[in-house]
């Protein structure tokens, strides 16, 4: 069976999975059985055979199980946020369309060489510290939820910070691809733009008190820097600033030593700092082993007002654990560990430095994301606010994570291509 | 640069294998202990989701608590309504969000849940949570008689009082009435309005005087003393008695209620007849306090009535010190003569009078007093019926016999005449206790009742009154017997 085939029979798979999902919510919402849910599971499989088209179109070698993987996570996510608010879910619903648009129009620009970016290596650099400095500029910078990241333009709502992520990671791939090997004996100057870029990237974050980005900013650098130079002293050393930077910043910043207390025991403030993370844990908790159901999940007191703030975007993996139980969530976390899994892979099968270092960049972006909000959630590290990729409500995160995972296609699609492998 | 991937891989699928591993730990380890904190609104919103059982009154129609249904954001809740009112608002309790629970829906939430340990309700709702519908908890059909409560609310009404009314042969209880008391549907609603219906009384609507309200037994305790000094033999019921119209002790004179017209020379049947203090300060002296404390004891005195209703809700009756109970070593101390005709420093419950009449009646038996009489599943099909308990045998079979005709004499021809019925035995001790202040007595009545063998006893209690326990609780509590006992059957 080709590659793209898989890829059908999986959406297919995916389809059916989340359509039966969808029906669950609806049943336990409206208390009847409609063919409404039907249609909204056909239409989202749709959208999907669109994209698979498009991928067997223009990257007929590459990797068949990220696709559906996608649509999972998003068809799952998108099931969640209706269940949790209707008109979200519609807002949601038409961020996916326009994802997968993102996720197209970025296939068929790059289909015959994608490597050609690389010469855009220092524009992408550029590019990353404007798209993180748009948010402090004044009349169009937005601030939410104690975090200065939006941009507003007209009825537009947009996170450039999302996007930035990709920039970094593309001149990262860039500049590392063609630094790397007198980087790795040591030549210290040649760190210069790559510091020059993440000081002014971290500056900014600080800057827009946005704590999460930060983490995966700086773990995207050490991460790509790792694997260019093969220097372990680098992580070390970079580790080392990292725990000089945050206890520099734990001092200086109210916010920052606040969200470490209410890590370390969010009861000694129930009912301000520590609330959202301690309703997250009773709804976490809530969920016992196999869950109260889709649908079934108690987000409201007995007056219907909301115990947990932010539900359908910080929180939503509280509102998932509840609702799917351990049985559940494990397999969800299971389908990140895999898309992970495939992006390795990819990475390792891919035939050039730029390729590697682009896929690896990608795909560990994509880990570490999950893992600084899930991570906050369950309290294994301090809890900033940050999206789930493909789950979280959100237009910027949808858009981004379907064109970081068009850029795992092309890569995948060379690497099959060129080494004959039949993935 | 492979090897560094791989190695890189490594570290990222361990990092998901820890949020694996992290919620884990939230949803298998931490769970049960975060489910039982009190601060966890998603446990007790899931008990609002429950649609709890309804209880019924005793004829199991008569609908005390139902379940109103609400949608509140896609969720299916059940709130509690009580179509009677204030009728049986401390028998049945309330269940609401804000102020937790009382009574029977406090006592039988288990049941009311659906929660309990029967093997077949366990099996329903644990099919119901895996079908996903809504856990629906089991019916309860109480022992109250409604008509008889509401003779009795309206005998009490506008007065501070309560009665308690139980079945002597099983301990049923069939009236369990507090005034002034409040409306449960309010509690959510208006709390405040409840504590302003308070009015003259010193304590809140909320309190269950029939089974928590403390009160000076006066008189009444002439019927612990005589069961004391009768069953120890130390007396018959015609011991001679000379009345001077007071008692000596410590070299000071203890009058009766009215000391103009000593009765002179009398017997034990007569003394309590008229509740002559004299006659039962000389028997308390020779008795000891130790020995009627003793006897009180057999009755329940000194422990917590075992009525189904929560702990909070109960209290022991017994001598009194600064709100509690007097140490052992204490009692011998107290002044036996006063003791022995109810003064000193006794506070009994309304319940706790009912059951010293109930084993009187039964032959010298107390039965452990109960409100649950039927669980029945969602089906009807009865899942427990409580059966008639023994708390303990008081007194001998013939100590309680001498004791019916006894208290029948006071009803027919002694203080207690306001309680007769015509076509009906009954037995009864009136108590008016002063309180030093005109307007301030608390009045008793403590009765039995039946046709052919004891149907009913009866304890009910007025405070602030200005007449006596023959003149004001004998006719209330004559009605509430008249309503529990069977009509007279016209075949025979």
């Amino acid at each position: 069976m080709s590659a793209r085939n898989r890829e059908l029979l999986n959406l297919v798979v995916v389809g059916t999975v989340v359509g039966v999902a969808f029906a669950s919510v609806y049943i336990a919402q409206r208390e009847v059985v409609s063919t409404e849910s039907l249609s909204y599971g056909l239409f989202f499989l749709g959208l999907y055979v669109v994209a698979h088209l498009v991928a067997r179109a223009t990257v007929p070698n590459a990797d068949p199980y990220l696709l559906p993987m996608a649509g999972l996570l998003t068809g799952l996510g998108l099931t969640e946020i209706y269940r949790l608010g209707e008109d979200d879910a519609f807002r949601q619903g038409l961020w996916i369309v326009i994802g997968l648009a993102a996720f197209a129009a970025t296939l068929l620009l790059l289909r015959r060489d994608y490597r050609r970016l690389e010469s855009y290596k220092y524009l992408f650099g550029l590019g990353t510290l404007v798209l993180l400095a748009l948010p402090v500029m004044p009349v169009i910078g937005q601030t939410v939820n104690g975090a200065r990241l939006w941009v507003a333009l007209g009825p537009l709502r947009f996170q450039p910070g999302e996007l930035a992520k990709i920039f970094l990671i593309l001149f990262l791939a860039g500049y590392l691809r063609e630094k790397r090997e007198v980087l790795a004996q040591g030549r210290l100057k040649d760190l210069g733009p790559l510091l020059l870029i993440w000081g002014a990237a971290m500056l900014v974050l600080v800057v827009t008190n946005d704590l999460g980005g930060g983490l995966l900013f700086f773990g995207i650098f050490l991460a790509m820097l790792y694997v260019a130079t093969a220097q372990v002293w680098f992580v070390a050393a970079g580790a080392v600033m990292f725990v000089a930077g945050s206890a520099a910043v734990y001092t200086q910043i109210g916010r920052v030593a606040e969200r470490v207390r209410m890590w370390l025991d969010p009861w000694s403030d129930a009912d301000g700092g520590g609330y959202q993370t301690i309703q997250s844990i009773y709804s976490i908790a809530n969920g016992g082993f196999g869950g109260t159901g889709l649908g079934q999940g108690t987000y409201t007191d007995a007056d219907g007002n909301r115990l947990i703030p932010y539900l359908n975007t910080d929180f939503i993996y509280s509102a998932l654990a509840q609702e799917l139980g351990l049985i559940g969530i494990s397999a969800f976390l299971l389908v990140y560990m895999l898309f992970a899994a495939r992006g390795f892979r990819i990475a390792l099968l891919a035939q050039d430095g730029f390729s590697k270092l682009l896929a690896v960049g990608l795909t560990f972006a994509f880990t570490l994301q999950t893992f600084i909000i899930v991570g906050g959630i369950v309290r294994l590290i301090p809890l900033t606010g940050i999206t789930l990729p493909f789950v979280s409500y959100g237009g910027s995160s949808v858009v981004a994570n379907f064109v970081l995972l068009a850029g795992l296609l092309l890569v995948s699609n060379r690497a099959n291509a060129g080494a004959g492998v039949r993935a | 640069m492979n090897p560094q991937i791989s190695r890189l891989a490594v570290a990222a699928l361990v990092l998901v294998t820890a949020l694996i591993l992290g919620t884990t730990y939230w949803q298998a380890w931490a769970a049960p202990g975060l489910a039982d904190r009190q601060d966890n609104a998603i446990k007790v919103v899931a008990q609002f989701t429950i649609k709890r059982g309804t209880i019924y009154g005793a004829d199991g129609k008569t609908v005390l608590a139902r379940n109103l249904r609400r949608r509140v954001s896609g969720q299916t809740f059940y709130f509690r309504r009580y179509p009677q009112g204030p009728l049986t608002a401390h028998a049945v309790g309330y269940s609401t969000r804000a102020r937790s629970r009382t009574g029977l829906e406090r006592s039988r939430n288990d049941f009311l849940t659906g929660a309990n340990a029967n093997l077949a309700t366990i099996v329903d709702t644990a099919l119901d949570r895996v079908r996903g519908s809504t856990i629906e908890g089991n019916d309860i059909v109480t022992t109250i008689r409604t008509r008889a409560q509401r003779v009795a609310m309206d005998g009490l009404a506008g007065q501070c009082g309560a009665a308690a009314a139980i079945e002597p042969s099983t301990g049923k209880v069939l009236v369990l009435a507090s005034s002034p008391s409040y409306d449960p549907n309010l509690v959510e609603r208006n709390f405040a309005a409840i504590g302003r219906r308070a009015g003259p009384c010193p304590i809140a609507p909320l309190l269950d005087r029939a089974t928590s309200g403390l009160f000076i037994p006066g008189s009444t305790f002439k019927v612990l003393t005589a069961a004391a000094a009768l069953d120890s033999g130390r007396f018959t019921p015609e011991s001679a008695f000379v009345d001077p119209g007071y008692c000596i002790e410590y070299g000071k004179r203890v009058e009766n209620y009215d000391t103009s017209s000593p009765f002179g020379r009398i017997n034990f049947g007569q003394a309590l007849q008229h509740s002559v203090n004299s006659a039962f300060c000389e028997m308390g002296k020779q008795l000891g306090p130790d020995l009627i404390v003793d006897y009180a004891k057999r009755f329940g005195f000194y422990e917590d009535p075992p009525i189904d209703l929560p702990a909070g809700e109960r209290a022991p009756s017994g001598l009194y010190q600064d709100g509690t109970l007097l140490p052992q070593a204490e009692q011998s101390k107290v002044d036996p003569g006063r003791f022995a005709f109810g003064q000193e420093r006794l506070l009994v419950t309304p319940l706790q009078m009912a059951m010293v009449a109930g084993a009187v009646a039964n032959d010298g038996i107390v039965m452990e007093p109960y409100l649950t009489d039927v669980v029945r599943a969602p089906d009807k099909t009865i899942v427990s019926t409580t059966e008639p308990d023994e708390l303990r045998r008081a007194i001998k079979s013939e100590t309680a016999a001498e004791l019916v005709s006894m208290m029948e004499s006071v009803v027919s021809g002694g203080t207690g005449t306001a309680a007769q019925i015509s076509g009906v035995r009954v037995g009864g001790k009136t108590g008016t206790a002063e309180t030093g202040r005109a307007g301030r007595n608390t009045v008793w009545f403590v009765a039995f009742a039946g046709r052919e063998k004891p149907e009913v006893a009866i304890a009910v209690v007025l405070q602030n009154q200005s007449g006596t326990g023959g003149t004001v609780a004998a006719p209330i509590a004559k009605q509430i017997m008249e309503a529990l006992i069977r009509p007279a059957s016209n075949s025979s």
